[in-house]
């Protein structure tokens, strides 16, 4: 038995925060994808990580199929789920007003939640870590190796979306529908299909971040809403519709609240993200990293 | 007041003083009577949302919070403080006002989704509040035996007589609200419903006016918090929480936010669901609402009410 150390639990904290930042950050770019196209915050984009981590435990515990193949049909699974909800609640809705478009994400996040618990039940799932549960001990602090999954997977994913937005002819059309979908469409891009990608591609980043967290934190029914909102308040704090910027805060908020967990009080940790994501709407809307010249055409 | 709202409210009062009569009298809906006081209370909170939603084209996610603070001050004061319920319900108005306020200021600055993940964000940490100020609050398991109300004496301790509290007083708001909407306030409100800037451009304070609403409506909510304590006798954070919050703008978007007649009619008819008649589903009442919630806003975005005037058309022609 090591004796634990101050050091060692501030290493403790630091990785745990990451870790779960890592998860916000991945939320806040799938907030950012479709805010990027769409100019809609889909507040169903906690549930799509909740999706994640629950087909991924029904693949490899239930189905026991083998972990990469799991991993691939759980992202497929949820990308269809994001596609869907995309073509029957968000394409019928066109020209609705913003009030409209928040209670209507509002409503597919309550009826996931709902199909999660008829499926599920009420108790959290697990399935085993992706190279199995041996800690690494790092300056005292035991470190579980999915932790670096989560990094990989957040790197990786971060790394694929930029390249896909600012390189490739799809990624640059979904770009010129959120500047201005009369003028895109007159350039011939189809951007009811680019709506349609969005929501794809931000389903399958939820289901990244679930099927990777899972092992670590368990998930069940319940989780998309606070996931939903930390998130949020990571894609605000990085300044929305940044992917670097949501990655940055993510992280920065994971570690706030990890601190806060572990040296003031546990049960404020999650009013703590909140508190913060107040400050930064009151304050600074276009948040940290954001351009606030650009923000103020914007309609926050 | 217009007309059609004479006629409604007629109506509602007719329906309201008949119901009791009927339910004491009929065994297999006698326990109607108890359900109907929830409605009131909740009918209560949703006629300020529906001021907020449909009127002014504001929302807000945290209105559970409001129901909550009333709740929690009136619970809290009578229970350690011994105060007079009475005293201690307009305390409870007072703080939650002066809450609205501070938080809606900068709030509603704010616009579309940032305005309701603002107010989502405040709704969560006033409940992550209530669970952890335990030796306030009595945190995750709460505190009992808060005394009744009384009214000169006599005390309301029978359904019946809870029920003529509550709905007297839906039923004074309703009348308060209905001058608002047909007010100058109501006028600049939906002004600022259509157009912000056309509103600002005609000399509208427009955000004055919408701090007045979302604070009136936090005074609706704290009232019907009141009330609830005093009626439940028992507090604890999870009548407060997150989906508390959604529901509520779920009764008023199903009934029908453009109308205050629309958030009546959700409150009653998703009050009964959940209490009633949705007991088959067990916990899968979720799945209902969602699927409920959704539909409405797919298929007939001005919510039941809208149904009303064509039901009556179809009725006059017989």
């Amino acid at each position: 038995m090591t004796k634990i150390t101050l050091t060692g639990q501030l290493v403790q904290y630091l990785f745990t925060g990451v870790t779960v930042g890592s998860i916000y950050a991945m939320v806040a770019v799938g907030f950012n994808i479709i805010y990027n196209v769409t100019d809609i915050i889909n507040f169903a984009q906690g549930e799509f990580v909740m999706l994640g981590g629950l087909i991924m435990v029904f693949f490899t515990v239930t189905a026991k199929l083998p972990l990469p193949l799991a991993f691939v049909l759980t992202i497929a699974a949820v990308t269809a789920v994001g596609a869907l909800m995309e073509r029957f609640t968000i394409n019928p809705l066109k020209n609705a007003s913003v009030l409209t478009m928040i209670i209507v994400t509002i409503a597919v996040s309550i009826l996931f939640k709902g199909i999660a618990m008829f499926v599920w039940g009420k108790d959290p799932y697990i399935f085993p870590p992706f190279s199995g549960s041996k800690p690494l001990f790092i300056y005292g602090a035991a470190i579980q190796t999915q932790t670096l999954w989560v990094l990989l997977m957040t790197a990786v994913m971060v790394v694929l979306m930029t390249i896909f937005f600012k390189k490739t002819r799809y990624g640059k059309a979904m770009l010129a529908c959120a500047d201005n979908p009369e003028a895109a469409r007159l350039v011939g891009i189809k951007v009811n299909t680019m709506i349609l990608i969005s929501f794809a591609l931000s389903a399958a980043i939820g289901a990244v971040a679930g099927a990777v967290i899972t092992p670590i934190s368990l998930m069940e029914y319940d989780r998309g809403a606070l996931l939903a909102l930390k998130g949020f308040g990571a894609a605000v704090l990085g300044g929305l519709g940044s992917f670097y910027g949501a990655v940055v805060a993510g992280v920065l908020l994971g570690i706030i609240e990890s601190m806060c967990a572990g040296l003031v009080s546990s049960g404020y940790k999650d009013a703590v993200a909140l508190i913060l994501l107040l400050l930064v709407l009151y304050v600074r809307p276009s948040g940290l990293f954001g351009n606030v010249e650009a923000s103020k055409i914007k309609e926050f | 007041m217009r007309s059609s709202n004479r006629k409604a409210l007629f109506g509602l009062t007719l329906f309201l003083i008949l119901f009791p009569v009927v339910a004491m009298n009929v065994s297999a809906i006698g326990h109607y009577l108890d359900v109907m006081i929830f409605v009131g209370i909740y009918c209560l909170i949703n006629m300020g949302l529906s001021l907020l939603m449909g009127y002014a084209g504001q929302i807000s996610l945290g209105h559970a919070a409001f129901f909550g603070l009333g709740a929690y001050t009136s619970g809290i004061l009578c229970t350690k403080l011994s105060m007079s319920p009475w005293l201690a319900m307009i305390a409870g108005v007072g703080i939650t006002a002066l809450v609205a306020y501070i938080v809606g200021v900068p709030s509603l600055k704010l616009k579309g989704h940032y305005l309701a993940m603002a107010t989502l964000g405040f709704g969560v940490i006033v409940h992550i509040f209530f669970n952890e100020e335990v030796s306030l609050t009595g945190g995750p398991s709460g505190f009992s035996d808060i005394p009744g109300l009384s009214i000169l004496g006599f005390s309301l301790d029978n359904d019946l007589s809870y029920y003529i509290l509550v709905w007297s007083l839906v039923v004074l708001t309703l009348i308060f609200s209905l001058n608002v909407i047909h007010s100058r306030i109501g006028r600049a409100l939906r002004s600022l419903h259509d157009s912000q800037v056309a509103a600002d451009a005609m000399g509208v304070e427009t955000s004055r006016y919408k701090v007045m609403i979302f604070v009136l409506s936090a005074m609706y909510a704290s009232i019907a918090g009141s009330l609830y304590t005093h009626y439940v006798g028992f507090l604890s954070p999870s009548s407060f929480d997150l989906f508390l919050s959604i529901k509520l703008v779920m009764m008023v978007v199903v009934g029908g936010m453009h109308n205050i007649w629309g958030a009546l009619l959700g409150t009653w008819l998703l009050t009964f669901l959940g209490n009633e008649w949705l007991h088959v589903f067990h916990d899968f009442d979720i799945l209902v609402y969602g699927a409920i919630l959704l539909a409405v806003v797919m298929f007939l975005p001005d919510g039941l009410v809208h149904l009303v005037p064509r039901v009556s058309r179809v009725w006059k022609r017989g």
